[in-house]
C-alpha cells in the first residue's frame, strides 16, 4: 500500500537534489522555452538599432583590424603564409564563442535572479540558452569568415581547405561545451562571492593570450621552448589549431591533442554539471 | 476526494544579516561538520521567527515542521501577518527554492504565479511575450497558440499586441501579464499577492477567472492576501501561519476570525512605520474599553481610544483613525480638527462612532499621525507614523429590520433621504 502511495505522486519536492539527475525530461518538456530564449536574445540584440545584425559583423572586423596593425604590423609576428587577416579572424571568431559562452553562464544565476527567483523552470535551461544564442552569433560570423576566405583565396593567397574540416561540428562542440562547463563551475561561486565575477571580467580577456589567436603555435615553441605546453595542451589552443589546419590548411594538429582536449572538455562538463546542480536549488537565497 | 498537495514536516531556515564576510570561514566549518557527520553548527539553534524581538542566533526559521495536506478541487487561502512563512511556503511549493528539511509530494502540474510578467522583456511585442511568458510558466507553444486569444481578449490589449509591451501602461502590463497565467492548464495554481495591482475592475475579473478555476474547472487552488474579502470569496478553507508554524486550519470564516483576533494578542507586536516612531510610542488601544476582538452591538456607540506616549515636543501633531474592513479603507477621522502642539506626555486619544453606523462585519483598526510644519509644507517636511492591525472588533448581527432595507454597502447613513416628485 505504501509503495502504491508513493508512486501516485508526480513531484517530490525534498532539501537534496540527486546530483547526477539533471531533469532532462524536463528540459525537454520546455523546449520550446529554450527556443523562444534564445529568439529573445537575438531580437532583442538589434531592436532599435538602425544597422541591425549587421553589429554582429562590426565587432570581429574592428577587432582584427586592430590585431593587423598592433601585432602584424607593429610587433611583426609572423602568421605564416596565411594572410593575417584571416589568420586572426579564425582565432578570434572561436575565441569569442568560447568566451561570451564562458562569461555569461558564469553568472547566470546573478543575472537572472529576478525571472529565476519567480518562477520554476529546469534551470539548466537558462545556461543552454546561452551556448546557443551565442551559437547563432558564431554561425554569422563565421559566414563573414567563409566570405573572407574567398576574397582571400581569390587574391592568389595559398588557402588550402582539406578534409581535417570535417571535424568542425566536434571543435564546435568542445568550445561550447567547455565555455558551460567552466562557466557553471564558476557560477556556483559567483552567486555567494562576487569577487570571481571580477576575476572574470579582467582575467578572460588576458586568458586569450594562452591560446594562438594572434600567434601560430609553432612561433611560441621555438620562441618559448619552455613553457610552449601551456599553450598547446589548453583545449582552446587545439581547437583553433584544428579549425586552422581545416579550413586554412596551416596549423599544428595532433589526434593525441585533440583526445586530450575532449577527455578536458567531458571532465570539466560533468564536474561543472554537478555543481550546478547542487547551487541551482538554493541559490536565491544566497544570490 | 484525494489529497493532491501533501506536505510533511516542513522546514526552512534562513541566514540572516549580511552574508559576504566571514561566510568562507563559515562555510569551511559547515564543510567540516558534514565531512564528520554531524549536524550543521549553525542551524541546531532553532529559534522562532519573532521579528519582533531580538534573536540571539542569525539563523532564523522561516517556516518550522508545518504539516497539511490539500484536497483536488480546493481553494485554500493562506493568512498571517509580514513575515509569517507565507512567501516563503509559497516559494517552496513552487520549487522555487527548497525546503532545509522535509518534503513536499504534488500530484499534477503546479503553475505558480508569484510575480505576474515574469520574464517580459520590454523590448519585445505583446504577441511575442505571451509566447515567452507561456512558456517560462511551462506552457508548450501549441498550447498557448490554442488560448491566444481567449488570452488577448481577457486582457483587453488587442489593439497593441504587435507594440513592444515597454510602450504599454502599468495597467495593460498587468492585465496581459496576469492574462498568461490565469490561461495556464494545471492541476494547481499558486497565487501570491499578486492581484494588489490593477484596477478595481480587473481584480473583479482575475478574482472571477479564479473562482471558475477553482469551482468550475476543480483545479485546486493556493492564494495567499492580505485582502480578507478576496480570500472570503474565493476560498473554501485557510490556512493561518504566525512566525513560520501553522496556527489554525480550517474553514475560512474561522481562519479569518482566528487571524483577526490573533493579530491583537500581542500587544509587543504592534509595529509601528515611519519617521515619528521613535518620538510617538503606543501603550495601549481599546475599543469601547476593552483592548481586543470585542463584539459590539449595532445600537451601541463605538468608542476607539489610544493611550500613547510622545517623547519629544511636536510642534503641530494629530493622530489618526482608520477603520478598515477585508483591508479596505472604510473611514479615516483624527483627533483633533487642526493640527496642535503637543508637549512630551502620556495621553489619550479617542474617537467616537455613531450607533447603526458600520454594518455587521469585522473591522480591524490603524492608527497614524503626522507632524507637519506648515511654514514649509511638501511631503519631506512630515513627519509621520503608521502602525496596521492594531486592534479589530466586530459588529454583530443584530441590526434591526429598521435600519436595514437591503443588507448592502458598508455602512449604513441615518436619517438620509433623497426626494420625489412628478415634473411630468
Amino acid at each position: 500500500m505504501n509503495k502504491l502511495d508513493e508512486e501516485r505522486w508526480d513531484i517530490k519536492i525534498t532539501p537534496k537534489n540527486n546530483l547526477f539527475d539533471l531533469k532532462l525530461k524536463d528540459v525537454w518538456h520546455y523546449r520550446d522555452l529554450l527556443v523562444l530564449l534564445v529568439r529573445r536574445d537575438f531580437v532583442a540584440f538589434y531592436k532599435q538599432t538602425v544597422l541591425g545584425p549587421i553589429w554582429f559583423f562590426v565587432q570581429p572586423l574592428v577587432t582584427i583590424l586592430l590585431y593587423n596593425f598592433v601585432f602584424a604590423n607593429i610587433a611583426k609576428i609572423s602568421t605564416g603564409t596565411i594572410p593575417a587577416p584571416v589568420f586572426y579572424l579564425a582565432g578570434t571568431i572561436i575565441w569569442n564563442y568560447f568566451s561570451d559562452c564562458l562569461t555569461k553562464t558564469s553568472t547566470v544565476f546573478k543575472d537572472n535572479a529576478a525571472m529565476l527567483g519567480k518562477v520554476y523552470f529546469p534551470r539548466l535551461i537558462m545556461p543552454l540558452s546561452i551556448v546557443l544564442s551565442n551559437l547563432i552569433r558564431f554561425g554569422v560570423q563565421f559566414i563573414l569568415f567563409l566570405l573572407m576566405m574567398v576574397i582571400f583565396s581569390v587574391k592568389g593567397f595559398p588557402i588550402h581547405p582539406n578534409l581535417y574540416l570535417l571535424l568542425f561540428p566536434v571543435l564546435i562542440v568542445l568550445i561550447a561545451a567547455l565555455g558551460l562547463g567552466l562557466g557553471m563551475m564558476i557560477s556556483a561561486v559567483t552567486t555567494k562571492y562576487r569577487d570571481l565575477s571580477f576575476v572574470i571580467g579582467f582575467g578572460v580577456p588576458l586568458l586569450m593570450y594562452t591560446t594562438t589567436v594572434i600567434y601560430p603555435l609553432s612561433t611560441a615553441e621555438a620562441k618559448y621552448p619552455q613553457y610552449s605546453w601551456l599553450i598547446k595542451y589548453n583545449p582552446i589552443t587545439v581547437v583553433i589549431e584544428t579549425f586552422r589546419k581545416g579550413f586554412l590548411g596551416e596549423g599544428s594538429f595532433d589526434w593525441s591533442l585533440l583526445a586530450i582536449a575532449c577527455s578536458a572538455t567531458l571532465i570539466v562538463l560533468i564536474i561543472g554539471t554537478i555543481i550546478f546542480n547542487r547551487v541551482e536549488k538554493n541559490f536565491v537565497d544566497t544570490v | 476526494m484525494s489529497s493532491v498537495i501533501k506536505v510533511e514536516d516542513l522546514s526552512k531556515a534562513y541566514q540572516l544579516g549580511n552574508f559576504g564576510t566571514g561566510t568562507i570561514s563559515r562555510d569551511l566549518e559547515r564543510f567540516w561538520a558534514r565531512m564528520r557527520g554531524k549536524e550543521d553548527p549553525f542551524l541546531r539553534i532553532g529559534e522562532l521567527n519573532d521579528r519582533t524581538q531580538k534573536g540571539e542566533s542569525d539563523i532564523v526559521w522561516s517556516l518550522k515542521d508545518i504539516n497539511f495536506e490539500v484536497e483536488q478541487g480546493d481553494a485554500v487561502g493562506i493568512i498571517g501577518r509580514n513575515g509569517a512563512g507565507k512567501s516563503t511556503l509559497l516559494k517552496i511549493l513552487s520549487r522555487v527554492t527548497s525546503p532545509t528539511s522535509g518534503s513536499i509530494k504534488v500530484k499534477g502540474r503546479v503553475a505558480s504565479l508569484l510575480e505576474v510578467g515574469t520574464g517580459f522583456h520590454p523590448e519585445l511585442s505583446g504577441r511575442e511575450n505571451i509566447f515567452l511568458n507561456g512558456a517560462i510558466l511551462g506552457m508548450r507553444k501549441a498550447e498557448t497558440k490554442r488560448k491566444f486569444d481567449e488570452i488577448v481578449d481577457f486582457a483587453g490589449v488587442e489593439r497593441y499586441i504587435d507594440t513592444p509591451v515597454k510602450r504599454y501602461s502599468s495597467g495593460m502590463y498587468v492585465r496581459l501579464a496576469f492574462a498568461v497565467a490565469a490561461h495556464l492548464e494545471s492541476e494547481i495554481l499558486i497565487v501570491d499577492e499578486v492581484l494588489a495591482v490593477g484596477d478595481a475592475e480587473f481584480q473583479k475579473k482575475c478574482l472571477g477567472k479564479m473562482g471558475d478555476v477553482s469551482k468550475g474547472e476543480g483545479r485546486t487552488v493556493l492564494f495567499v492576501s492580505h485582502n480578507m474579502g478576496s480570500i472570503r470569496q474565493l476560498c473554501n478553507r485557510g490556512i493561518l501561519l504566525g512566525n513560520g508554524e501553522i496556527v489554525f486550519t480550517g474553514g475560512t470564516e474561522a481562519t479569518i476570525k482566528t487571524y483577526m483576533s490573533n493579530a491583537t494578542i500581542d500587544k509587543a507586536a504592534i509595529v509601528a512605520g515611519g519617521t515619528l516612531t521613535d518620538s510617538i510610542k503606543i501603550t495601549g488601544v481599546a475599543v469601547n474599553n476593552i483592548p481586543l476582538d470585542v463584539a459590539i452591538m449595532p445600537r451601541d456607540e463605538i468608542e476607539i481610544a489610544v493611550k500613547y506616549k510622545c517623547l519629544k515636543y511636536l510642534p503641530a501633531f494629530r493622530m489618526s483613525f482608520s477603520v478598515l474592513k477585508d483591508g479596505v479603507t472604510v473611514f479615516t477621522v483624527q483627533d483633533l480638527e487642526e493640527c496642535e502642539p503637543m508637549e512630551p506626555g502620556v495621553y489619550q486619544s479617542k474617537i467616537k462612532i455613531k450607533k447603526y453606523f458600520l454594518r455587521p462585519a469585522f473591522y480591524t483598526l490603524s492608527v497614524g499621525g503626522h507632524n507637519t510644519n506648515h511654514t514649509n509644507y511638501s511631503i519631506g517636511n512630515v513627519e509621520w507614523f503608521f502602525a496596521a492591525d492594531v486592534s479589530s472588533f466586530e459588529v454583530l448581527e443584530d441590526w434591526s429590520i429598521n435600519f436595514d432595507f437591503n443588507n448592502a454597502g458598508l455602512v449604513n447613513i441615518l436619517n438620509s433621504h433623497g426626494e420625489r416628485k412628478k415634473i411630468g
